[in-house]
């Protein structure tokens, strides 16, 4: 069992969680990942290690269907059923010489230690953290903590640079010299983003997140391609270069599971007994 | 026999056992040869004729205590070994009539222990040696067992959240029920073997932590599934077997929505491979509701599954089309189709079976909305590969010598890791001895 420390809410449908565990915060790396499952019937989901103090590792979710809203009721003196972490390979951080970190929506969670981690080899980190409205952003003050320079932006102009991460991202690109940029976000977003960068030939890494299961290379669901080649994002990545990689595949098999999804969030919030299937244990 | 057909809609234990009465009957055909060929059919080298005394006997606590001197989890074997290739193939009953059935003893006596109290084997006094073993699957378990009994202080670590590696969560439920590898993993506990789950070796546990343990036993498995490589095969609604059958066994995907994961259960399923891990996914499928469509490229004498599985897939009304291969999987977003072309068998291989290749132009198409690749699986490269002193062959196994020694001092490998995909028990026969190397080495220092 691995005890939840805090449990806060940060935004409309964006909670922030402490849990104990410290096989995973000693050895976390900025871009991996955790896998957790609440209970004996739960889902296995993936979640961005987003910041670690000593024994413990803090994630930053968005709820969106049955797993990420059952996760947000959980309180401190909770404990989760498993956690099984560091997953993925770490970002591919050393020194470039200046540095975007560009975080979307929730995607800006997995930020504040890519960010840290660029800063302390060596690196002029530059910021630039985006949502819908000034309600939605994320991790604000810490990212200007850790930023030589922060950029905001908002899709309806309600705080910092009225539009996307991509215009500051463009005039960026045009005045200075940059040595690696990286971006996270929704598919979408990341998609777009990365197409900024393509013509000026700057290193750009993307996170990748496919539906998975074990994210150990055992099962091959999170499979994606990159240069024209499978790989596995939870062993592979999940981190590729954004230019090599098929995002309409990706948001294809995002979207593999959509009716079942429905119908498990349904069956969360109007449970109607047991399986069937199982003598009712469950 | 029991019918199988009748057990197709649900996840229960198909074959269900000996009675008592008839367990001493099969036993008492016993011939107790002077020199049996059964134990040399037998990769760990259970006293079969001894213990088969016992049964017809009635001393089944004694028979059980026979096949534990050699074999830690013998309601496991007794399943899931292909007897017919090994012990029972070997019996000199089979020449004339049927032999022995000594999976289906060794079974009844494991499971009359569980039933009747189960009696845990003496641990030698401590070494104070420390052994990391990597993985829970048959290796990892068996070496455990066998190290702590020898007075080592053993630690497993398992990257999933239960252990037991295929047991769990590729083996489905009604060839061998959950709550048996569980009692029988409970047993290597009660022997002081500690187990953690969650922890990736490589991740969870660097290298360097691994290595500054007294010796290192991998037994990682292969569980790295592999793809066709075909047009087509990252539509929603392809899975590897390894994928598939992880949902539904380990995850429970057969009672969604009482347990949160899902899986595409589909109308038509096609699964291409031909082994025990095809049949499994075929027979899951069928349980899952579908019609079920098993493509294979050799002929239906070279299917390398077990027989018995091919017969109960067969009884459960899964189709098989033989000589056939999928070339391409058909769809917009999701499946709708696989495209195969038949295949004709040419000169015989190194294997001594014919060689399919490819008839021009006999393309077919077998609608389907979900397609399930098992094709055979390689040792996961995520450890080893950080291990760069070990020498591994060109598929990816790790080199060891007979003793299970790999090219880096005080570490160990066995199973699927070292031998590619095989079978449960020559996973325990090579883990046996690795441990009794690992245990030889601590000793001498
Ligand atoms: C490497 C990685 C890092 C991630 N980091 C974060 C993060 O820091 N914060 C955050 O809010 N989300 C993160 N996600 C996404 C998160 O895993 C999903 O939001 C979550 O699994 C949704 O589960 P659900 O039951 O609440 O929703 P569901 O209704 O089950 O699914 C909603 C959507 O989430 C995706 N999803 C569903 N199940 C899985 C699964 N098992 N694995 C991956 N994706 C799935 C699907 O695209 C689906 O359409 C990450 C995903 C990956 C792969
Ligand atoms: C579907 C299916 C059906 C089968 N049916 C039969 C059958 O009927 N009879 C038979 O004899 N054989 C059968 N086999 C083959 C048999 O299951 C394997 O040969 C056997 O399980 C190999 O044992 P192992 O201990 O080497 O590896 P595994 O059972 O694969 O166990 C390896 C374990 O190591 C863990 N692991 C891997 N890497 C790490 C790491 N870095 N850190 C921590 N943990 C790690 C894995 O999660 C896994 O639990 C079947 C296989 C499959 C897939
Ligand atoms: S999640 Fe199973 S292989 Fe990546």
């Amino acid at each position: 069992m691995y005890l939840v420390e805090e449990a806060t809410q940060l935004a409309d449908k964006v909670f922030q969680m402490w849990i104990h565990a410290p096989q995973v915060a000693r050895h976390a790396r900025a871009g991996q990942f955790l896998i957790l499952r609440i209970d004996e019937t739960g889902e296995r989901i993936p979640i961005t290690i987003s910041a670690v103090k000593g024994d413990s590792v803090r994630v930053i979710f968005m709820t969106i269907g049955k797993t990420t809203e059952h996760l947000s009721t959980l309180k401190k003196g909770d404990a989760l059923r498993d956690v099984v972490g560091p997953l993925g390979k770490p970002s591919e951080i050393r020194k470039y010489g200046t540095v975007v970190v560009i975080g979307g929506g929730v995607g800006v969670a997995s930020t504040p230690i890519i960010a840290r981690e660029a800063k302390e080899a060596g690196n002029h980190v530059i910021g630039i953290i985006g949502a819908r409205n000034k309600d939605l952003l994320l991790l604000e003050d810490e990212m200007k903590e850790i930023c030589d320079e922060l950029f905001i932006t908002t899709d309806d102009g309600s705080k910092g640079i009225h539009g996307f991460a991509s215009t500051v991202l463009e005039q960026l690109l045009k005045e200075r010299e940059l040595g690696c940029v990286w971006i996270i976000g929704p598919a979408i977003m990341m998609k777009v983003t990365s197409g900024v960068t393509k013509p000026y030939g700057v290193k750009t890494f993307v996170s990748l997140n496919p539906i998975m299961v074990d994210g150990t290379g055992m099962c091959g669901s999170c499979r994606v391609t990159v240069g024209g080649e499978t790989k596995f994002a939870c062993v592979d990545g999940p981190e590729f270069d954004a230019h090599q990689v098929d995002f309409g595949g990706l948001m294809q098999r995002q979207r593999m599971y959509v009716d079942e999804e429905k119908e498990a969030l349904e069956h969360f919030h109007h449970p109607h007994g047991g399986c069937g299937c199982c003598g009712g244990e469950h | 026999m029991t019918d199988v057909s009748e057990h197709v809609t649900d996840f229960n234990e198909v074959n269900k056992g000996l009675s008592e009465e008839n367990a001493v009957l099969e036993a008492l055909r016993c011939m107790n040869c002077v020199r049996p060929s059964c134990v040399k059919g037998c990769p760990v080298c259970i006293d079969i004729p001894a213990f088969v005394e016992k049964v017809a006997n009635r001393d089944f606590a004694g028979a059980v205590g026979v096949v534990k001197e050699n074999n830690m989890l013998p309601a496991i074997c007794g399943r899931v070994c292909p007897q017919e290739t090994q012990c029972e193939g070997s019996c000199i009953l089979a020449r004339k009539e049927k032999p022995v059935s000594i999976g289906a003893l060794e079974r009844f006596v494991a499971d009359w222990e569980r039933e009747h109290g189960v009696k845990t084997p003496e641990v030698a006094a401590p070494t104070g040696k420390k052994v990391a073993v990597v993985g829970s699957g048959p290796a990892g378990l068996t070496a455990a067992a066998e190290l702590a009994r020898m007075g080592h202080s053993v630690t497993v670590f398992e990257s999933l959240h239960a252990a037991g590696g295929v047991l769990m969560y590729g083996i489905p439920n009604f060839r061998l029920p959950k709550e048996i590898v569980q009692a029988e993993i409970e047993q290597v506990k009660a022997l002081g073997v500690e187990i953690k789950l969650n922890h990736l070796v490589g991740r969870s546990v660097s290298t360097e932590e691994l290595l500054a343990y007294d010796a290192v036993f991998l037994g990682t498995g292969a569980g790295l599934p592999y793809f066709m490589g075909i047009e087509g095969e990252n539509l929603c609604g392809v899975y590897s077997a390894n994928e598939f059958l992880t949902r539904v066994n380990l995850m429970h995907a057969n009672c969604f929505p009482g347990f949160d994961t899902p899986v595409k259960r589909g109308a038509k399923v096609v699964v291409a491979g031909g082994g025990n891990v095809a049949m499994d996914a075929a027979r899951v499928a069928r349980r899952l509701g579908a019609e079920v469509t098993l493509v294979y490229r050799r002929r239906e004498e070279d299917l390398p599954a077990r027989a018995v599985e091919v017969t109960n897939a067969q009884a459960e009304g899964v189709n098989f089309v033989c000589c056939a291969n999928p070339v391409q999987v058909l769809g917009e977003k999701t499946v709708s189709g696989v495209e195969c072309v038949r295949m004709e068998m040419c000169e015989l291989d190194a294997s001594g079976r014919p060689k399919p290749s490819c008839i021009e132009g006999s393309n077919f198409v077998l609608e389907a909305d979900v397609f399930i690749e098992a094709i055979g699986q390689g040792p996961n490269p995520l450890l080893v590969s950080m291990l760069p002193a070990l020498t591994r062959e060109r598929r990816g196994n790790v080199i060891v010598d007979e003793d299970g020694q790999t090219t880096i001092a005080r570490v160990y490998a066995a199973g699927d890791v070292a031998t590619g995909a095989a079978t449960v028990i020559w996973a325990m026969g090579s883990a046996k001895k690795a441990a009794a190397a690992i245990d030889r080495m601590l000793r001498a220092e």
